[in-house]
């Protein structure tokens, strides 16, 4: 109940900063240019797959750690009530990841139905990039909590995260490229499969590629890959790794907010 | 605690995010046909002249095959009035079995068979004569044998349901044979579940048309090609479908012949498989979901034109493979959907215009021992990459095409950007040496990778340019629909 109540209050506190709005509409004309000038539903999801790719994690991480900090007194406030501190986190929580993703939710969505691209097969698709987004932007919320959690500096907190950021999306596949560089007389296959679990960023963009750049996967490796993901295990394995990277940030943030000393 | 510092706090890291989300939107790909500058639609008009006028020597091959093209076929006339006997076989008939006929029947009769159920062995057909069925009649090869061979010049088939050839490791057997002889027309025939379909062994001047062609292969080594062409001349293959063949259409030795609009889908190999066969013309033809799309091979002087290549995916799958052809033209043709769209191997002085390849994996796979290939007017849409070659040579033109990939600007407003195009990505490099790269296709870090290598190439062919990128797509309807 306490969870609901705090997770109202912050719905109310981030409308009123309406930076929540602005995300949504930022994804809105954007998709929504994005039909008027390229045509296709197809096609606007694979340019909106960059956007969805790179953005959603860096505001949700971003962001994240300016709430946390930003609430502080709210919470120090609220920890003095005869509140659990387990409500305290999820009601904090809900509050930032629910507004961003129905707001990316809609943004994406609405110019898609307005524009009729949802004809054909594009609908899964869709579905599958709205799903991705949503899931980044719980699993980047998540870092971000246990970020602000861990310093007490804001600037620095900021830092980490910028640098969290940069390493999913950049740093981490350059180490890829290095490991299959040097191990080249290896097969790797399997290993890069293995290494692309431990990036929730990789992770999303390969289950979007497999829904749309079918041809150029056909190659041996590319069967192997479609293969893997194609195949019920393979989907089983992307998705136990997507909610793994959902749970277990939250779960430490949540600790780490039950030990904290405010 | 201050109010102030959340605050300051909170504007440093939305400033952040400002400037990181317009740095996003810089790099981000520009949808295609944004063009901030709008050309004149004459521009692409003009690259269609130009393409036209420096076509090379491919065009001018065209002249004798054109002659066919909607004409009468090849075969010698024939009088209008049918003058010789008919000969009328079924049940209840004075003929009962069609090798019957053929025995009594002279050159020029015809010979009408009722629908019905023939199992009558191997029949040979060593006269000129028409074979009509009417009403479907099943010729049966019960598994075991070729069902008609014939052997004689001026013979006609048409009408008949032709099932179940016998297969064999020795022996080519075949629904329909034509051995040594001249003027054939099969017409209008179902052929099911044959080793080989229609099988022409130095026939000439042949007429192979709306044949339905069906069998249900499962292995190269045991399944044959629907429609088998071997030294050849001047043979004419139309309207036909073909499907579930090991090659829909083969063609060995074939001197000008013309295939057009035929269908051939769902075979094991290629959809076309066309070697040593010169001065060959095809046209309006679909080649769908084959096991390695449509392949020609040591020909020159070849004209393609208007077909479809569709859907032909695998780990070795082509919509066409050219190797060793020289002095053709490939135009007007879509490529959609195949793993590789064009692979041009040991191929010179080929013509390449007007075509569409679009949603392809690679587009154009261009080895560097095809020399003086010239690709022009045509559009590339939204392959993941649209050429890849396997050196820093470049010996091929590419001029005036239309790159849906292409970042440049046109100021002068003359329809083609100011900037050249290289469409060799730094990325299709990578996955060519290391297949293994592929799953970072899309990330940011080859992107990043790509930027840099665009500002200062140091793996890509330098001399791979389109100096002059069309702005706007190729325009013209769609020749092949």
């Amino acid at each position: 109940m306490n969870t609901l109540k705090i997770a109202r209050y912050q719905l109310r506190d981030v409308m009123r900063s309406r930076w929540v709005l602005l995300y949504g509409i930022f994804f809105l004309l954007m998709t929504d240019a994005l039909f008027r000038f390229g045509g296709s539903g197809e096609r606007v999801l694979l340019s909106l797959m960059n956007v969805v790719l790179i953005a959603i994690p860096l505001v949700a991480i971003v962001l994240g750690t300016m709430y946390l900090y930003g609430s502080r007194e709210f919470t120090e406030l609220l920890l003095t009530q005869p509140v659990r501190r387990r409500s305290l986190f999820l009601g904090l929580f809900a509050g930032l990841a629910l507004p961003m993703s129905v707001a990316f939710v809609l943004g994406t969505g609405l110019p898609f139905w307005a524009h009729g691209g949802l004809a054909g097969g594009t609908g899964s698709s869709l579905l599958l990039l709205l799903g991705t987004g949503v899931g980044l932007t719980l699993i980047f919320a998540s870092l971000a909590f246990l970020i602000a959690l861990s310093t007490e500096d804001r600037i620095r907190g900021l830092g980490i995260s910028l640098g969290v950021w940069v390493f999913f999306t950049v740093v981490f596949n350059g180490l890829v490229m290095l490991a299959i560089y040097m191990l080249a007389d290896y097969p790797m296959e399997k290993p890069v499969l293995a290494l692309s679990l431990l990036n929730p960023v990789d992770l999303g963009r390969i289950l979007l590629l497999l829904s749309f750049d079918i041809s150029a996967l056909m190659g041996f490796t590319g069967a192997v890959f479609r293969r893997f993901f194609g195949s019920g295990l393979g989907q089983g394995v992307a998705i136990a790794a997507m909610a793994a990277w959902v749970v277990i940030p939250f779960a430490l943030g949540l600790r780490s907010f039950h030990r904290k000393n405010f | 605690m201050s109010r102030e510092r959340p605050r300051r706090a909170r504007t440093f890291a939305a400033m952040t995010v400002v400037g990181i989300a317009l740095l996003l939107l810089a790099l981000a790909p520009r949808p295609e046909g944004t063009a901030l500058e709008l050309p004149g639609s004459e521009a692409a008009a003009s690259a269609r002249a130009t393409a036209a006028t420096q076509a090379p020597t491919g065009h001018d091959t065209a002249t004798p095959h054109q002659s066919h093209e909607g004409h009468a076929p090849a075969t010698p006339s024939r009088p209008e009035t049918f003058t010789g006997t008919e000969h009328v076989v079924g049940r209840g008939e004075r003929l009962e079995r069609i090798s019957d006929a053929l025995e009594v029947a002279e050159a020029g009769d015809r010979i009408r068979v009722r629908g019905g159920h023939y199992r009558e062995g191997p029949l040979t057909i060593d006269r000129s004569i028409e074979l009509i069925g009417e009403g479907w009649p099943v010729l049966d090869g019960e598994g075991e044998h070729s069902i008609l061979t014939v052997t004689a010049n001026d013979v006609r088939i048409q009408g008949f349901i032709l099932r179940d050839s016998g297969f064999s490791h020795i022996r080519d057997h075949a629904a329909i044979t034509v051995e040594e002889s001249r003027g054939c027309r099969i017409e209008h025939n179902r052929l099911e579940n044959n080793f080989f379909g229609i099988y022409l062994a130095r026939a000439h001047d042949c007429l192979v048309r709306h044949n339905d062609i069906r069998s249900s292969a499962t292995r190269e080594a045991t399944s044959g090609n629907g429609i088998h062409l071997w030294d050849v001349d001047r043979v004419q293959v139309e309207d036909n479908h073909i499907t579930g063949h090991r090659d829909g259409i083969y063609l060995e030795f074939a001197q000008g012949a013309v295939i057009r609009s035929n269908r051939s889908e769902g075979n094991l190999r290629y959809g076309l498989h066309f070697m040593f066969s010169n001065e060959s013309f095809y046209v309006n033809n679909v080649f769908a979901r084959n096991g390695a799309g449509v392949a020609v091979m040591y020909s020159r002087d070849v004209i393609m034109s208007r077909n479809q290549f569709l859907d032909n995916w695998g780990t070795s799958a082509y919509g066409l493979l050219v190797k060793d052809v020289q002095d053709s033209l490939i135009e007007e043709n879509l490529f959609r959907g195949n793993t590789v769209a064009i692979h041009s191997e040991g191929s010179d002085r080929l013509t390449f215009r007007l075509n569409r390849l679009e949603r392809n994996g690679w587009a154009v796979k261009i080895l560097a021992n095809s020399q003086d290939n010239y690709f022009t007017a045509n559009n590339f849409i939204d392959n993941t990459f649209d050429v890849i070659t396997n050196s820093r040579q470049n010996p091929n033109t590419f001029d005036a095409n239309y790159w849906s990939q292409y970042r440049g600007y046109d100021l002068e407003g003359d329809g083609t950007g100011d900037l050249a195009h290289r469409p060799v990505r730094l990325f299709s490099f990578i996955v060519e040496t290391k297949p293994v790269a592929l799953i970072l296709l899309r990330s940011f870090f080859v992107d990043i990778l790509e930027v840099a290598e665009r500002v200062l190439p140091i793996l890509t062919p330098e001399t791979l340019t389109d100096e002059n990128p069309l702005m706007i797509e190729v325009p013209g309807g769609e020749p092949w629909a």
